[in-house]
C-alpha cells in the first residue's frame, strides 16, 4: 500500500478533503468483508457474547496478520502499511457493519495515535502486527476535550494507584495505555496487564460486542511514555482521532441495519403483499437511506480533514459524532421495530445491533456533547449564564 | 441523437484556457454588447463544454466547464444569468439535446443559451399533479400540425417564455403512459393565455397556462409520437440532477442567515433556540457535504442516486430553518413587508424577508416532485422495494376515473 493518500480522481478545484473511496480502498473492503464473512458472521458473534472469551483476539490476529487492519496508518518505519486514518475508516466501517467484536478502536486507533504521539515504536511495531494488543485506559464515554482524568495517582518508585471504569477493549489486552496525575501534572504510563497490582473486574455491558471493564491499580509498575502538555496532547489526539473513526464504524452500523431491514421487507409477507411495498414503511426506509447518504459524506469528511491534518478537522469531527451518532441509533431502532416480532427476540441480531449503535452514541463524547463543543468552535455561542 | 464527430483528443486546461482568453481578444467584455458575447462564448464552444461541438460545446466532460466559468468571471465577462433561464437550461435543453432532430438543436439551442429566448414548462395540470401521466391536455393531429386544447398550472415564467416544453394526450384509447407526445410550443401562438397564480407568499411567481386549439407544427414534436412520457423522463431526471460545478462553502445557504440574526442580537437567543440552531447547523453541514460528495461523484464521472436525496433534504432543511428564523425573531417576525401581488422575474430562496423565506421554503417539498414522491423513488428504484399495487396501469385512459 503506498503512503500518499491514494486516490483516482482530480481533486484540482475541491475544496477540502477528497470524500470518494479509492480503488485501494475498495480494496481493502473487500479482504476485510470476506475475512468477516467467514469468521464473524452474526450467529458466532451471537453465540459469544455469553461466554468467558467476549472478545475474538484469533479473529483480531487473523485480520492483523492477513490483511494488516492493525497497523495501516503506521508508518512503514515503525512496522505499519505506511497507509493513512482513511483506510482505517473503510476498516472501522466493515468492522461495523459485523459487529466484530475485535480490540480494533482501543488497540487500532486510541492506543496507536497515543503512542505514535510519544514516540514509542517497538509497542506501535508490536500492536501494528497484531501480536500484543492495548487499551487506553480512560472510560469509553470520555470526550476529546474533556478535562485530563485524575482517577490514578503516580507515587514514589514510578507505581501507579487509582481506578478507572468503563474501560472498553481493555480484557484482551496485554498493556494498558494509563493517563495518571504525578507531581508534575499529567502523564501517560504504560502498564502490563500481567504486572503486580493490576485487576481487571469485567462489566456486564449495554454493547455485548464490545465488552467493558473496571480497572484497579495498586502500587502498579509503570513505565512513563510522556508527561506534561505531550501527554495531554497525545490523551486528546488519541481521543479525537477515535471520534473521527468511530463515525465510520456507526454508518457502517447503519448501512448494515438498513441492508438487513430492506432485504426482510422485500420477502415477508402479510395482507397477501410483501410489507415493503406499504407506503409507510418505505417512506421510513427512504427516510433512513437519504440520512445514511448524509452521514456517509460527514464521516469521511471528518477523517480526511483528520488524515490530512486540516485545520477544520476540530469542526468535522464534532459534527459528524453529532450527526453519525443519532442516525446511527435511529438506523438500528428501525431495524428493531420494522422487523416486527422477531426483531425484539434475542435470537435475531438486531440487538447486537441496537447496542453497539446506542453505546456508540455515549462513547469519545455524546452528540449532544460534541455539539456543545462544535458551538465555540463556530461562533454560535449560547446564553449566557446570568439573564 | 445527431451530435457533430469528435475526432480531435481533448483539450488540456491549458488549451481550454488559451480558447477563453481567445474569445476575450476578439470580444472584450468591457466594450461588446452582452448578447453578442454571449453568442460568440457559445460559438466558440465555451457555453456548455459537455455539449457537443457546433452546439456551444467541446464534447468534454462536465467537470471541465469550472476551468471556463472561473477563466470568464476572473475576467468579469457576463454571465447568462442562469437564474432567470433555469427551465431552459436545466429542462428544456438536455431534452433538446437528447431527443431533438438537428434542426431543432441548432434553432432552439444557441438563444436558449444566451437567454434571448426563455423557456418555461408545461407539464402539471389541475388533474394531474404527482400522477403527471394521468394528463388530459389534447393535441390532435390536423395536416401538418396538432391543434392542442387543455390547462397547464404551476407553470413558471410563462409571461416571459417564448417556448415550452409541452406533454400532451395523443392517444386516450391507450394506458396512460402510453398516448402521450412532447412538443415544443410557441407562447406567442393564437389560443394561448397566461394568467398569474398567487401563491401563499402574496407573489405570483407560477401561472396558470390555457390552451384553445392552439396550432403546433409537428416539426415541433420532440421523439415518436406516444413516445412523449419516456422522453419527458430525461427532462425530470435533469430537473434533480442540477448540483452545480463549485464546491460550496459554509454556511451558503439560508443557514448563514439564522447563524447572523443569532451572532447580531444576543438578547434574543434561549437555551431552547441554541439547541436547535446547533443541530439545523450540523444538518445544513450534512447537506452541504453530500453535495460536495455528489459533485465528486459526477467529476469523476460516477452519477449516483444521491441527487434525489440532496433536493428532498434540500427542502426540509430549508422549511425548518426558516421556521426557526421567525422564532428566533420574535416580535418582528408578526410583521410581513407586503402582500402585494407581483410577479418576480427570477426565483430567489434567500431574499425577501425571513416571513417570505418561511413561506417560499413551503414549497420546497412539493415543486419539482412531493418529498412523498421522491420517497417512493428512492424507495422502488434505489431500495428495490415492491411497488404499491397500481391499478391504472393496464386501463386504457379515457376509461380512468376522473
Amino acid at each position: 500500500m503506498s503512503t500518499a493518500p491514494s486516490t483516482a480522481h482530480d481533486h484540482t478545484h475541491t475544496a477540502g478533503p477528497d470524500l470518494l473511496y479509492s480503488e485501494v480502498e475498495d480494496e481493502l473492503r473487500a479482504s476485510v468483508r470476506a475475512l468477516l464473512a467467514d469468521h464473524c458472521a452474526w450467529p458466532t458473534v451471537l453465540a459469544r457474547v455469553e461466554t468467558d472469551e467476549p472478545y475474538d483476539v484469533g479473529l483480531w490476529r487473523r485480520l492483523a496478520a492477513e490483511v494488516g487492519v492493525a497497523g495501516l496508518a503506521v508508518p512503514e518505519a515503525e512496522g505499519g502499511a505506511g497507509a493513512s486514518w482513511r483506510e482505517v475508516a473503510v476498516v472501522a466501517e466493515e468492522l461495523g457493519r459485523a459487529v466484530a467484536p475485535v480490540p480494533f478502536l482501543g488497540s487500532a486507533v486510541l492506543s496507536t495515535v497515543a503512542l505514535l504521539a510519544v514516540g514509542d515504536s517497538a509497542l506501535v511495531g508490536d500492536l501494528a502486527s497484531g501480536t500484543r494488543t492495548a487499551a487506553l485506559a480512560v472510560p469509553l464515554s470520555t470526550a476529546p476535550d474533556a478535562a485530563f482524568p485524575g482517577g490514578v495517582r503516580v507515587e514514589p518508585g514510578e507505581v501507579l494507584t487509582g481506578a478507572v471504569t468503563s474501560v472498553a477493549d481493555v480484557l484482551p489486552a496485554d498493556v494498558l495505555l494509563v493517563p495518571a496525575l504525578g507531581e508534575a501534572g499529567p502523564a501517560l504510563y504504560a502498564v502490563d496487564r500481567a504486572a503486580e497490582g493490576v485487576t481487571l473486574t469485567g462489566v456486564s455491558s449495554l454493547d455485548l460486542t464490545r465488552r467493558l471493564a473496571d480497572v484497579t491499580l495498586r502500587a502498579a509498575p509503570g513505565r512513563l511514555l510522556a508527561s506534561g502538555t505531550a501527554a495531554r496532547d497525545a490523551l486528546r489526539g488519541a481521543l479525537h482521532t477515535g471520534a473521527a473513526l468511530l463515525a465510520s464504524e456507526q454508518l457502517g452500523l447503519a448501512e448494515q441495519a438498513l441492508a438487513t431491514t430492506v432485504d426482510y421487507l422485500r420477502t415477508r409477507h402479510q395482507f397477501g403483499r410483501p410489507v415493503g411495498s406499504f407506503q409507510a414503511l418505505k417512506h421510513r426506509l427512504a427516510d433512513l437511506w437519504v440520512g445514511i447518504t448524509q452521514a456517509r459524506a460527514v464521516a469521511r469528511y471528518a477523517v480526511g480533514t483528520v488524515a490530512d491534518g486540516d485545520p477544520d478537522a476540530g469542526v468535522a469531527v464534532a459534527v459528524a459524532q453529532s450527526f453519525v451518532s443519532e442516525l446511527a441509533v435511529l438506523a438500528t431502532e428501525e431495524m428493531v421495530q420494522l422487523h416486527g416480532g422477531v426483531g425484539f427476540t434475542w435470537e435475531h441480531p438486531a440487538h447486537l445491533y441496537l447496542k453497539r449503535a446506542k453505546a456508540d452514541a455515549i462513547a469519545l463524547g455524546s452528540a449532544d456533547h460534541h455539539r456543545a463543543s462544535l458551538a465555540g468552535l463556530i461562533d454560535l455561542p449560547g446564553v449566557p449564564a446570568v439573564r | 441523437m445527431s451530435t457533430e464527430a469528435h475526432q480531435a483528443p481533448p483539450p488540456s486546461a491549458d488549451e481550454l484556457r488559451q480558447r477563453v482568453r481567445d474569445l476575450l481578444a476578439t470580444h472584450d467584455p468591457a466594450t461588446t454588447e452582452r448578447v453578442e458575447f454571449l453568442r460568440a462564448r457559445f460559438d466558440a464552444g465555451l457555453a456548455w463544454v459537455h455539449f457537443p461541438v457546433g452546439l456551444g460545446g467541446l464534447g468534454l466532460p462536465r467537470v471541465s466547464q469550472e476551468v471556463v466559468d472561473a477563466e470568464l468571471a476572473a475576467a468579469g465577462a457576463p454571465d447568462n444569468n442562469p437564474r432567470r433561464i433555469g427551465i431552459g437550461l436545466g429542462m428544456a435543453a438536455p431534452t433538446i439535446l437528447r431527443y431533438g432532430t438537428s434542426e431543432q438543436q441548432a434553432r432552439f439551442l444557441r438563444p436558449l443559451w444566451t437567454g434571448e429566448e426563455v423557456w418555461c414548462q408545461l407539464f402539471s395540470e389541475p388533474g394531474a399533479g404527482s400522477d403527471l401521466a394521468a394528463l388530459g391536455t389534447r393535441a390532435v393531429r390536423d395536416g401538418d400540425d396538432w391543434v392542442v386544447t387543455g390547462q397547464k398550472v404551476w407553470t413558471s415564467m410563462a409571461h416571459e417564455a417564448r417556448w415550452a416544453i409541452l406533454v400532451a394526450r395523443t392517444d386516450p384509447d391507450v394506458p396512460k403512459h402510453q398516448g402521450i407526445t412532447y412538443f415544443v410550443l410557441d407562447m406567442t401562438a393564437p389560443g394561448v393565455q397566461v394568467r398569474p397564480l398567487r401563491q401563499l407568499t402574496g407573489e405570483a411567481e407560477f401561472n396558470e397556462v390555457f390552451l384553445d386549439g392552439v396550432r403546433v407544427p409537428d416539426s415541433q414534436r420532440l421523439g415518436a409520437v406516444g413516445e412523449g412520457w419516456r422522453v419527458a423522463q430525461t427532462t425530470l431526471m435533469n430537473e434533480r440532477v442540477s448540483i452545480g460545478g463549485m464546491a460550496e462553502p459554509r454556511e451558503a445557504g439560508i443557514i448563514g442567515l439564522a447563524a447572523r440574526t443569532w451572532r447580531e442580537h444576543p438578547e434574543l437567543r434561549t437555551p431552547g433556540l441554541h439547541e436547535r440552531l446547533l443541530r439545523l447547523w450540523v444538518d445544513a453541514e450534512a447537506a452541504r457535504l453530500t453535495k460536495e460528495w455528489l459533485r465528486q461523484r459526477l467529476a469523476a464521472g460516477q452519477p449516483g442516486p444521491e441527487g434525489s436525496a440532496a433536493k428532498f433534504a434540500f427542502a426540509r432543511l430549508n422549511q425548518q430553518i426558516s421556521g426557526f428564523e421567525l422564532d428566533l425573531l420574535g416580535e418582528q417576525a408578526l410583521r410581513y413587508p407586503d402582500w402585494t401581488m407581483r410577479r418576480p422575474t427570477q426565483v430567489d430562496m434567500l431574499g425577501g424577508s425571513p416571513g417570505f423565506r418561511y413561506l417560499r421554503a413551503k414549497g420546497n417539498s412539493i415543486e419539482g416532485g412531493t418529498s412523498e414522491i421522491l420517497r417512493n423513488i428512492i424507495a422502488e428504484r434505489v431500495l428495490g422495494l415492491p411497488t404499491e399495487p397500481r391499478i391504472d396501469k393496464d386501463v386504457p385512459w379515457k376509461d380512468l376515473p376522473k
